[in-house]
């Protein structure tokens, strides 16, 4: 890995080793998910010992049903806490950014920012004393509320960190020529805050794909998200199969948060490029 | 756009909107806008936070749930253990060992990312542009995938049968598999897996910042690496420092995961224990209890946490 090593003049502000440092952390980093993913080609039952490369445990997992179910419930569940989220994050985003200043702002700010200050733990038996205090069935529904509440501040932060980079000048520009607020909304403010809108939108997808442990506590019977199926399945033993699946959730992660990452620096750029 | 987790970000930037743009906005109401997000959070987090204080000063029904009754017992279990037959109380350490094993290995954890994550933020901090891009986009990429996922992959390397012990026995290191799971050095490694991003993102949002002249001047007036960098660095990256601990330290306390697939039965640690109670043990007010515990450990350390990094700052723009 040319980045990690000191070829050219050397810098009087490094350290000797720590290079080497950052290359370890690399390495705790990836391979773990590296030995993942090989082993989930294996040809063999036991999980790992190497017997060939096989897409078997692919096509095993793609036929199986519980698992489509899960993974129906996944998606539903993603999607519909994702737009929520991000329509909620969005308004809380242009009113601290752009809207007029109101009275307990940083609270507020620290309201949004909660369910990430919180052990999960602590939110996941929270929200289920919630629903049993309500009366509230645990189904897809009640997964969806809690997915809801804790995407918030995921979408909320690429929004408001782009609203931050935004130009305000171009608002008024639009405003001198004539525009209507709401046609400077519209036109202008909404726009250049999109790319800031689909990353946030992303990473709450992700997290949403991701949560185990709340999700668990407020899944009913049968609506059991894809983390919570793959628990099970471990519970009972490792299999390959686990492998797969595994793979794919990694694998569909990785892609919507690299793709977040080039959305939002593609975004940085057209501001920059058009001011 | 910020990969950096917003715990860290301690106070938002004022709006810098000036007269014109706040017109222009003005039909964006502010009150009505964080309305949907303050109600969402306030009803479906706030009021869970609430409930799960006034439950830890209820019983517990007979299955799972609580009677309304006034009962200090959930605080009493965590420390003693009542007779059945007597009701008398008799001292008792298990749950209180739980939850000091609990702290050791957050704080363990803690520390060998802050040793691993130091070095590895410092670096990256000093690279170039672009790469400083792809080396943070490589640590944050880890950071968003699933939890489940990347403790299961520990659990694959660690196995009798894993990657480690067939290696170590392929090179004939030793022949017969070493456990490596289902105790605390398979948790820890485990914690320091999960969290070590963590420790690494505001570290480097700390050290990027930094005005490198400082370091050549040090240099300058003759300092060795040793000295510039316990008497520059260090001082400077404090509040990140800080930061990244309180990350790690905070998710490693109330670890779910890492002690069920890691842990084995035998090591429960407080998150798990709370979960025991909502669940199989059906005891509700002490799961709560054991919550509240929890989340006062938490606000403690973060009370401390933030004196320290007030003190440092004042320290910092004293000089």
């Amino acid at each position: 890995m040319g980045i990690l090593s000191h070829k050219k003049p050397k810098s009087i502000v490094s350290f000797r080793g720590f290079g080497l440092v950052t290359g370890l952390c690399l390495f705790i980093l990836y391979v773990p998910m590296m030995v993942l993913v090989f082993f989930s080609f294996n040809a063999n039952r036991a999980v790992t010992v190497w017997g060939g490369f096989s897409f078997q445990w692919y096509v095993k997992a793609a036929s199986n049903s519980g698992l489509q179910n899960a993974a129906l419930n996944s998606l539903t569940v993603a999607v519909i806490a994702t737009t929520l989220a991000t329509a909620i994050a969005t308004a809380a985003a242009l009113a601290t950014g752009r809207g007029q200043r109101f009275r307990g702002a940083q609270s507020f700010y620290m309201l949004v920012n909660l369910p990430l200050m919180l052990p999960e733990i602590i939110i996941a038996v929270g929200t289920l004393s919630f629903f049993a205090l309500a009366g509230m069935q645990l189904s897809l529904v009640t997964i969806v509320i809690a997915h809801t509440v804790f995407c918030i501040p995921f979408a909320y932060l690429p929004i408001r960190s782009r609203l931050e980079t935004m130009d305000g000048r171009l608002e008024e520009a639009a405003a001198d020529l004539y525009a209507s607020p709401f046609e400077a909304f519209r036109y202008v403010t909404m726009p250049l805050l999109m790319p800031g809108i689909v990353a946030g939108a992303m990473l709450a997808f992700v997290v949403s794909l991701d949560d185990f442990i709340i999700t668990a506590m407020v899944a009913g019977a049968g609506s059991g998200t894809l983390p919570v199926y793959v628990y099970t399945q471990l519970k009972q033993g490792v299999t390959p199969e686990i492998n797969a699946i595994s793979t794919v959730l990694l694998a569909v992660s990785v892609v919507l948060v690299s793709a977040s990452y080039f959305v939002s620096q593609a975004g940085s750029k057209t501001v920059r490029t058009s001011v | 756009m910020s990969f950096i987790p917003a715990k860290l970000e301690t106070t938002p930037r004022r709006s810098v909107g000036t007269q014109p743009t706040r017109n222009a906005m003005k039909f964006l109401q502010a009150k009505l806008l964080v309305l949907p997000a303050v109600l969402v959070i306030g009803i479906f987090l706030v009021v869970p936070l609430l409930i799960i204080v006034t439950y830890s000063f209820l019983e517990p029904a007979t299955f799972g749930g609580v009677v309304w009754t006034f009962s200090t017992e959930a605080y009493t279990q965590f420390l003693f253990e009542r007779d059945i037959f007597d009701d008398t109380l008799a001292f008792n350490t298990s749950y209180l060992q739980i939850f000091s094993r609990s702290v050791f290995l957050a704080v363990t954890a803690t520390v060998i990312s802050l040793i691993i994550g130091f070095p590895t933020a410092y670096f990256i901090a000093t690279r170039s542009e672009k790469q400083k891009n792809i080396l943070i986009f490589l640590i944050t990429l880890p950071f968003w995938t699933n939890l489940l996922i990347r403790t299961y992959c520990v659990l694959l390397i660690l196995r009798d049968d894993g990657i480690v012990n067939s290696i170590a026995i392929g090179l004939n290191i030793y022949d017969t598999p070493v456990t490596y799971l289902y105790n605390n050095f398979a948790m820890g490694a485990g914690l320091v897996y999960s969290y070590l991003p963590f420790m690494i993102l505001p570290l480097y949002a700390n050290l990027e910042r930094m005005d490198k002249r400082v370091i050549e001047a040090a240099y300058d007036l003759y300092a060795t690496p040793l000295r510039v960098f316990t008497h520059v660095i260090l001082p400077h990256a404090r509040s990140g420092i800080i930061g990244g601990c309180l990350l790690v330290f905070i998710p490693s306390l109330g670890t779910y995961l890492v002690p069920d697939m890691l842990g084995g039965g035998g090591k429960l640690l407080i998150g798990n224990l709370i979960a025991m109670q909502f669940g199989m043990s059906r005891n509700w007010p002490f799961g709560a209890a054991l919550a509240v515990i929890l989340l006062a450990a938490i606000l403690v350390v973060l009370m401390v946490a933030a004196g320290r990094i007030r003190a440092s700052r004042a320290a910092l723009e004293g000089h």
